[in-house]
């Protein structure tokens, strides 16, 4: 099969879908110039530096018949709009009764790697999923981020792509034909019987590189991609617990009231699931600090696989769950 | 201006309805029967009743927390809006959004706003849609003086000149953002000023002359349909009322100042002036004004009757099929 990177499978994605519906339109700062090229720059919106403003354009352009996308580009750019996103995006359709949809997608790429220090990455994906009211996901792969993406844009509801930062230039399969990904559907990335890893973006091919690694000395693991985090796949990852007995969640973002804890959370409170673990939940996740700039700063924040092997080790042997690194 | 005796009784009549709307919301909050927050329009409804009669179907305008008045001036239906009111199924937001957050979307009411500048960038995107579609509609953004200062008008009004979008910017400047006077949080007097550093029309109106606000208006949306971009009007008004209903909250206005707008009162100049020209009599005023209370006297009779929510409803709504 056609390999495509990460980045050229996003704009794929985005590109096939204008081609069908003319009511998509694309904003951002600074413009994707295939896009450009084929749509022109109506449609494909280089636009003021004033994300707050182009937040809740896209809600009035959705609310009138158009389905926008508006790509913040780093997620730490998003934080400008927070009134947009949390307080008229998020709620616009349920506050006011469902008298309109609003079809807006939101692009966002998140996660350390880039050397660009504290405003220029983040993960801040569970703060948005503690926002009732938006879809959202984190692909892991070329082939998930553009099914999920095409699902994204013909979705009546506002929905944000989170999109790894790490993973932009990463090849993989995409098949030219025609295919979509829904929403809420978890992905196992690789069966094993042992422990359930459940990990996102980046860090389901650590998880692999680590799984593949322990099954020579004969520990058969299991991974998990969400793929998707709002409406998480919660069913998958209960009954893969339900067969492994042992949980460890991998997540690029510190733990604190993070997508770690949404997992660790919603295995733990299922009493069928709880009743089969053998042993504690153990996370790997970033330390609790804004990512810094020097390489054995950054390096040390993020976990990686060789911490991903600690977590499935201490599973294995019941140890206690330690935090952080 | 050509407007007909017929438009200009229906501007009167629009401001009575605004003006014993929110007479009755306020009684029936303060009698316990409408919850959270009531802020009353009362002394500005020529704003709202001027810009909105320049308008026509398929226009869309966004509101503020101070809503009512803009609601009922591009039409919408008092039953749902005092069901909504009083948290009630048959309101326009089936009870999920009381009164800073009524909304028709069927009628270009793009919604109340619980947020200060919150509407504007959305309503702003309104405008974006209609200069796509091409169908020379345009989209009005009502805001305060206290909105005025904040990002959004600054983002949107640039975004709005570059892209010529049809857009009318209007701010209800009533010299107060809830306790605070305009005075002490902008640098110059005039918002409308602003409008230079963007390079668009910005114009100052008397907003308690509902002709002159409409002429203003008309104007403005002109040359929004005519695709030469948007235009800043700046009302100058006063609301009569504290800043919302709630109990015990500081008025720091002076009686004197307050009772001297009252003695400005829309209402009251657009039915004078009509009495005046002749258009209008006494007793048309009074059924008139009859005709007004007794719709707000159905719609609270509609809100009564309609049941409240049950509990399980609060699940609904989340999201679009
Ligand atoms: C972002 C935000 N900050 C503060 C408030 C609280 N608040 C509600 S209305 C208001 C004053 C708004 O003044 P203005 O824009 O002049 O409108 P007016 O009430 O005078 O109609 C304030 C501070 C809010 N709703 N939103
Ligand atoms: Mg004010």
């Amino acid at each position: 099969m056609r390999e495509l990177t990460y980045a050229q499978a996003g704009v794929e994605a985005v590109a096939e879908e204008m081609r069908v519906d003319p009511r998509i339109f694309y904003m951002s700062t600074d413009p994707i110039m295939p896009l450009v090229k084929e749509f022109g720059d109506k449609r494909v919106r280089a636009t003021p530096i004033a994300e707050a403003a182009l937040t809740g354009i896209s809600i009035g352009a959705a609310g009138s018949g158009y389905r926008p996308i508006m790509d913040w580009r780093q997620v730490t750019f998003s934080f400008v709009a927070m009134d947009q996103i949390v307080n008229q995006a998020a709620k616009i359709h349920y506050m006011f009764g469902g008298q309109r949809t609003f079809p807006i997608l939101y692009r966002a790429n998140v996660g350390g790697g880039t050397r660009l220090a504290a405003q220029h990455c983040q993960c801040p994906y569970s703060m948005f999923m503690n926002l009732s009211g938006l879809k959202m996901f984190l692909p892991s792969t070329p082939y998930d981020l553009k099914g999920l993406l095409k699902t994204a844009i013909r979705d009546n509801n506002p929905v944000i792509s989170f999109e790894s930062n790490r993973l932009l230039t990463t090849k993989g399969p995409v098949p030219e034909e025609d295919y979509t990904i829904p929403l809420g559907v978890a992905d196992i990335k690789r069966k094993g019987t042992d422990v359930t890893i459940v990990a996102i973006a980046w860090l389901v091919h650590e998880a692999l590189a680590a799984a593949e690694e322990l099954a020579k000395s004969g520990i058969s693991v299991e991974v998990i991609d969400p793929r998707t985090l709002v409406p998480l796949d919660v069913e998958t990852i209960r009954a893969s617990v339900r067969k492994t007995g042992r949980l460890v969640v991998a997540d690029e973002a510190g733990p604190t009231a993070g997508f770690s804890a949404e997992v660790a959370a919603v295995a733990t409170e299922d009493p069928e699931t709880f009743a089969r673990m053998k042993s504690p939940v153990r996370r790997v996740c970033a330390l609790n600090v804004p990512i810094p700039y020097s390489p054995p700063l950054e390096d040390h924040v993020f976990p990686d696989r060789k911490r991903i092997m600690a977590g499935i080790r201490d599973v294995l042997e019941g140890a206690r769950s330690v935090r952080g690194g | 201006m050509n407007l007909s005796p017929d438009k200009q009784r229906e501007m009167l009549r629009q401001m009575l309805t605004i003006r014993h709307f929110e007479e009755r919301a306020s009684a029936d909050y303060h009698a316990g029967k409408i919850y959270g927050v009531v802020h009353c329009y009362i002394g500005e409804e020529a704003v709202a009743v001027g810009v909105c009669s320049a308008l026509e179907t398929g226009d869309q305008i966004i509101s503020t927390h101070r809503g009512h008045g803009h609601c009922i001036a591009k039409g919408a239906d008092l039953n749902r809006m005092m069901a909504e009111l009083y948290g009630r199924q048959g309101g326009y937001c089936k009870g999920k959004g009381g009164s800073m957050h009524i909304a028709d979307f069927g009628i270009g009411m793009l919604g109340a706003n619980g947020i200060v500048a919150g509407g504007i960038s959305i309503v702003t995107g309104a405008g974006l849609a209609a200069q796509m579609d091409g169908n020379g509609r345009v989209a009005v953004s009502f805001f305060g003086d206290g909105a005025s200062n904040a990002g959004p008008f600054h983002e949107c009004l640039n975004i709005a000149a570059t892209w010529k979008l049809p857009m009318i910017y209007v701010c209800e400047n009533n010299m107060y953002a809830a306790q605070t006077a305009a005075a002490a949080t902008h640098a110059m007097p005039d918002v409308a000023g602003r409008a230079a550093g963007y390079g668009i029309p910005g114009v100052v109106v008397d907003g308690n002359d509902i002709f002159g606000v409409y002429q203003a208006a008309a104007r403005a949306v002109a040359r929004a349909r005519a695709g030469e971009g948007p235009t800043l009007i700046e009302c100058k008004t006063y609301r009569w009322r504290a800043h919302t209903e709630r109990a015990g909250q500081p008025d720091f206005r002076t009686a004197e100042e307050i009772e001297a707008w009252k003695t400005k009162d829309p209402i009251a100049r657009l039915s004078g002036q009509l009495i005046a020209q002749g258009s209008m009599s006494e007793a048309d005023l009074k059924a008139l004004d009859q005709e007004a209370l007794a719709s707000i006297a159905a719609s609270v009779a509609f809100a009564e009757a309609s049941p409240f929510p049950t509990p399980e409803q609060a699940l609904e709504d989340m999201y679009a099929a």
